[in-house]
């Protein structure tokens, strides 16, 4: 069977964090009347407490590989880029091993690029050479990419995947990265459909100590509490624990805080100067708690990209779901 | 193209698919702010102001970003807009030091503007950036850093429409900052040359900032003492460029294009100038050099093509990006020095005078003409013939500071003999009209006869590229205009296949000059132009030659065997 049918049959979807559909990319690409067309793969791997694109490159190469090509042949792409972490270069003669075509090109994400350098349309901008900050959407690179032709963009798992489903061993599993206090830390394979706790009780992971939990990375993921562990992990599958005992409210939120500080690009209002007076505010006298949650909501509502407006989630949902009545303390 | 209703605050409006949100409301008179956003640059997105609702739309949408889809429901001042919208002005606002009480440009501030109608709370946010450094170009613009919003228009200003790319972004987050690219050692032979992206004092980027970061060199507070403390014996002209007649009006609220010479002259005798004298004059005598200096070159076949060099910026774009140009340039020095030369000489002699009793201040529309008249090649018995030059802006400043009623003024008439000028000269604030006013009067002489045609239309209007040939006695004269200096790189490669061109830097010329009123745009520039082109053609003398007062000076500075160091000068290159 075809290729993109399989696909469309298995409903692939993509694993870089918002879920889209694999062929409604593919269609859109090749019902381009451009020619050059491009396929980037991105492994970026940017979230802190996500190394699933990692586990994929270093133990499943070969079978990476064979779906880049699969890919790239299918569209017919002009040339394939894998944008990858730069601590990935480490694997660098591994890959390559793999590679015989001279239209693969590798090249690593420039370690002072930041956390936004694996947003797609700043990847983007970053292969081009330019100032390493988001695009204005749309156009979608699957229209206007990569040297303003039509690119298809997928994460390093969703390649993987493709492969998986070109030989017909797709079993719509994921793969999740473990992390925090548990006693068994690592990545791991398993059903899509598993929840939270079924993952942390399978991986022998589930605490004994009073505990909350982040899912979907430690920068941009999502805080629940014990009782909330009945959902998918979210995004690019990440599960981190934290223990009560071991945690501060205050440390916490100054981290995330700092994080997105140093992180962002400085292209938009609401993200350059929101993070630099709500870092102010938690270092100096200057706090004012109503106006830090409205500068909070301000970057969920009127950031450029989705990177910036993520601050919210861990934010607003600690506090929901853990310690509803914080407020720092200066 | 295709056309579709969509809704802004319930009211159904047609509109067509390529247009963006905030294009459609303000076209529809809906206001929704915005300081990033310029139509004569590309969309940013970058301040976050021009958020919209969309129903749909889980976030806020940027108005400027997003293109109107048939049927969209769009709200411009809901609870949430209203609060994103003013929390991201006050973000702003805390970027920017307050200097308004002493900003020429506080009666064009944006930002101002916004914060006075939202009613910001200015001081929620401590400033951030009061201590960044200010860049000085020349003594014709400035970037001052502490008042940088990062909107980057100055950036997208500098590269795109001038096309000289002489700013730059550097690093990152709240370190970001706009500053002049560093000149690099270039190795020509042996011989190491500091080389790198030089700025040509063009304004465009001050034109384009939205809160004065960017802005003129101010020489106001220089003047105004000048002003004040005046002695008996000495006199104050104001030589008046132009295109400025037909933009200050802006800054007290007229139309744009909405010609105000008269009210001008009167809010500057009120100011204390003693006489108003007319830079249209000093475009007549341009002409009438150019015009020559371009015979003789196609008749000795000297180095065509001619190119113009009134516009200040130009001439120093040939001078350090293109050398091998200079030969090229006209000879002839720009209007606001030949007028300049024609007061220290024969307006002196003829009014006696001593000329070191006269203080000129020229009333440009233009940055670069500040640096142009510190030039020492342009210098008379080795003095600058020039005090002051203030931009538009600044002149409407300083009308506004002296709470002068500017729209009830009476007019007033320049009336001296430095003032009668031909429609020739009144179009030379706009692109193309240097040209035509030099063709007006070549063709005249070449054919050595009358000749009906007046107006050369293929030399008007806001293309980047003009190219037209004018059939003269047994030859076609080529000529191009180049309307914006970016859009010189279009002919950059063959130049030689023309025999005459003109550039001006600004987009649309002097009318859209570094120093005139903000905002610019193109309607603006195109109001602007319609109402030089209207004194032109309102004129029963539109030729340069047919001005029998510049004939007459002309005549005097021969007489004096002064013609050449006042009519003439030349250049050479330069590396800093």
């Amino acid at each position: 069977m075809d290729l993109l049918k399989k696909i469309k049959k298995y409903n692939l979807k993509g694993r870089g964090g918002a879920g889209f559909a694999v062929s409604d990319k593919w269609e859109a690409v090749l019902s381009s009347k451009n020619k050059d067309k491009y396929l980037i793969v991105n492994g970026a791997e940017g979230e802190p407490g996500v190394k699933k694109d990692e586990y994929i490159i270093k133990y499943h190469t070969k079978e990476f590989l064979a779906g880049v090509k699969l890919v790239l042949n299918y569209i017919k792409a002009k040339k394939c880029i894998l944008f990858l972490n730069h601590d990935y270069s480490k694997y660098d003669t591994k890959i390559k091993a793999y590679i015989e075509e001279d239209n693969i090109e590798i090249r690593y994400k420039p370690i002072n690029a930041g956390y936004v350098a694996g947003e797609e349309s700043t990847m983007l901008n970053i292969l081009e050479n330019k100032r390493s900050e988001p695009r204005s959407r749309p156009p979608f690179p699957t229209e206007s990419g990569y040297k303003d032709s039509p690119t298809l963009i997928h994460n390093v798992e969703t390649i993987f995947n493709i492969y998986l489903v070109s030989i017909g061993k797709y079993k719509e599993n994921r793969f999740y990265t473990i992390n925090g206090e548990v006693r068994n830390p690592g990545v791991y394979n398993f059903p899509a459909n598993y929840t939270i706790a079924r993952i942390l009780e399978e991986t022998n992971n589930l605490p004994s100590f009073k505990f909350f939990v982040q899912h979907g990375g430690q920068a941009s993921g999502e805080i629940l509490n014990s009782s909330q562990l009945k959902k998918q992990a979210s995004g690019c599958g990440a599960i981190t624990i934290y223990s009560y005992k071991n945690s501060n409210d205050f440390i916490l939120i100054k981290n995330l805080v700092n994080f997105y500080f140093n992180s962002s690009c400085g292209k938009c209002t609401p993200c350059r100067e929101g993070t630099y007076r709500l870092k102010e505010m938690l270092s100096g006298e200057k706090m004012n708690w109503p106006h830090f949650l409205e500068l909070i909501d301000n970057l969920e509502n009127s950031s450029f990209c989705a990177l910036g407006s993520s601050l919210a989630i861990p934010v607003k949902s600690y506090i929901k779901n853990v310690n509803p009545d914080f407020k720092p303390e200066l | 193209m295709k056309k579709f209703y969509i809704k802004i605050n319930n009211k159904k409006i047609l509109v067509s698919e390529k247009e963006s949100i905030l294009e459609i409301a303000r076209k529809n008179k809906i206001d929704i702010p915005s300081l990033c956003y310029h139509p004569d640059l590309p969309v940013k997105g970058n301040c976050g102001l021009c958020l919209v609702e969309i129903k749909g739309f889980k976030k806020l949408v940027r108005a400027c970003s997003v293109k109107a889809k048939a049927g969209m429901e769009i709200k411009t001042n809901t609870a949430s807009v209203a609060k994103s919208r003013n929390l991201n002005l006050e973000l702003l606002y805390a970027e920017h030091a307050n200097k308004c009480s002493t900003c020429v440009n506080s009666i064009d501030c944006q930002l101002l503007k916004l914060a006075k109608k939202y009613k910001i709370d200015i001081t929620e946010f401590p400033k951030r950036k009061s201590e960044r450094k200010t860049y000085k170009f020349s003594k014709a613009v400035e970037i001052d850093g502490s008042q940088c919003i990062d909107c980057r228009s100055c950036l997208d200003a500098c590269q795109l429409l001038s096309g000289i790319k002489h700013l730059e972004l550097k690093g990152r987050g709240v370190k970001q900052e706009i500053v002049p690219k560093k000149q690099e050692d270039v190795f020509s032979g042996l011989a190491a040359k500091k080389k790198g992206f030089a700025c040509v004092y063009c304004g465009q980027c001050a034109l384009h900032c939205p809160v004065g970061a960017a802005q003129e060199q101010e020489q106001l507070s220089k003047l105004e003492p000048v002003l004040k403390n005046k002695s008996q014996d000495e006199i104050i002209v104001a030589q008046i460029a132009p295109s400025v007649r037909v933009s200050i009006g802006e800054e007290f609220g007229l139309k744009p294009g909405t010609l105000v010479t008269g009210k001008l002259v009167t809010a500057l005798k009120k100011l204390g100038f003693d006489a108003v004298i007319d830079v249209n004059f000093g475009a007549d005598t341009t002409t009438i050099v150019e015009a020559q200096e371009l015979i003789e070159r196609i008749k000795n076949k000297k180095p065509l093509p001619l190119l113009t060099s009134c516009c200040p910026a130009w001439v120093r774009y040939v001078e350090y990006y293109h050398p091998e140009l200079i030969k090229n340039l006209t000879s002839s020095r720009s209007p606001q020095m030949h007028t300049a030369g024609l007061i220290k000489t024969y307006f002196a002699k003829r009014n006696n005078i001593s000329p070191d009793k006269i203080k000129i201040v020229s009333i440009m529309p233009c940055t670069a003409k500040k640096y142009e008249a510190t030039r020492k090649e342009l210098r008379y018995k080795g003095k600058d013939l020039i005090d002051f030059v203030l931009t538009t802006r600044e002149t409407a400043y300083l009308i506004d500071k002296n709470k002068i009623k500017f729209n009830a003024l009476k007019d007033t008439k320049m009336n001296n003999m430095l003032s009668e000028h031909s429609g020739a000269g009144a179009i030379y604030g706009s692109s193309g009209g240097v040209m035509e006013s030099a063709i007006r009067t070549a063709l005249h002489v070449l054919e050595n006869k009358d000749i009906a045609k007046i107006d050369f239309k293929e030399c008007r209007g806001m293309k980047g590229l003009k190219e037209a040939s004018v059939k003269v006695k047994n030859r076609k004269l080529k000529i191009a205009i180049v309307n914006g200096l970016a859009n010189f790189q279009k002919i950059v490669d063959h130049i030689d296949k023309y025999d005459y061109i003109e550039v001006m830097t600004c987009p649309g010329g002097c009318i859209g000059g570094g120093g005139q009123p903000i905002p610019t745009n193109t309607d603006i520039r195109l109001a602007r132009m319609k109402s030089l082109y209207s004194i032109d053609s309102k004129k029963k003398l539109r030729k340069a030659h047919e001005n029998s007062y510049a004939l007459k000076a002309l005549h005097y500075l021969e007489s004096q065997k002064i013609d050449k160091e006042i009519l003439h000068t030349s250049y050479s290159e330069k590396n800093k």
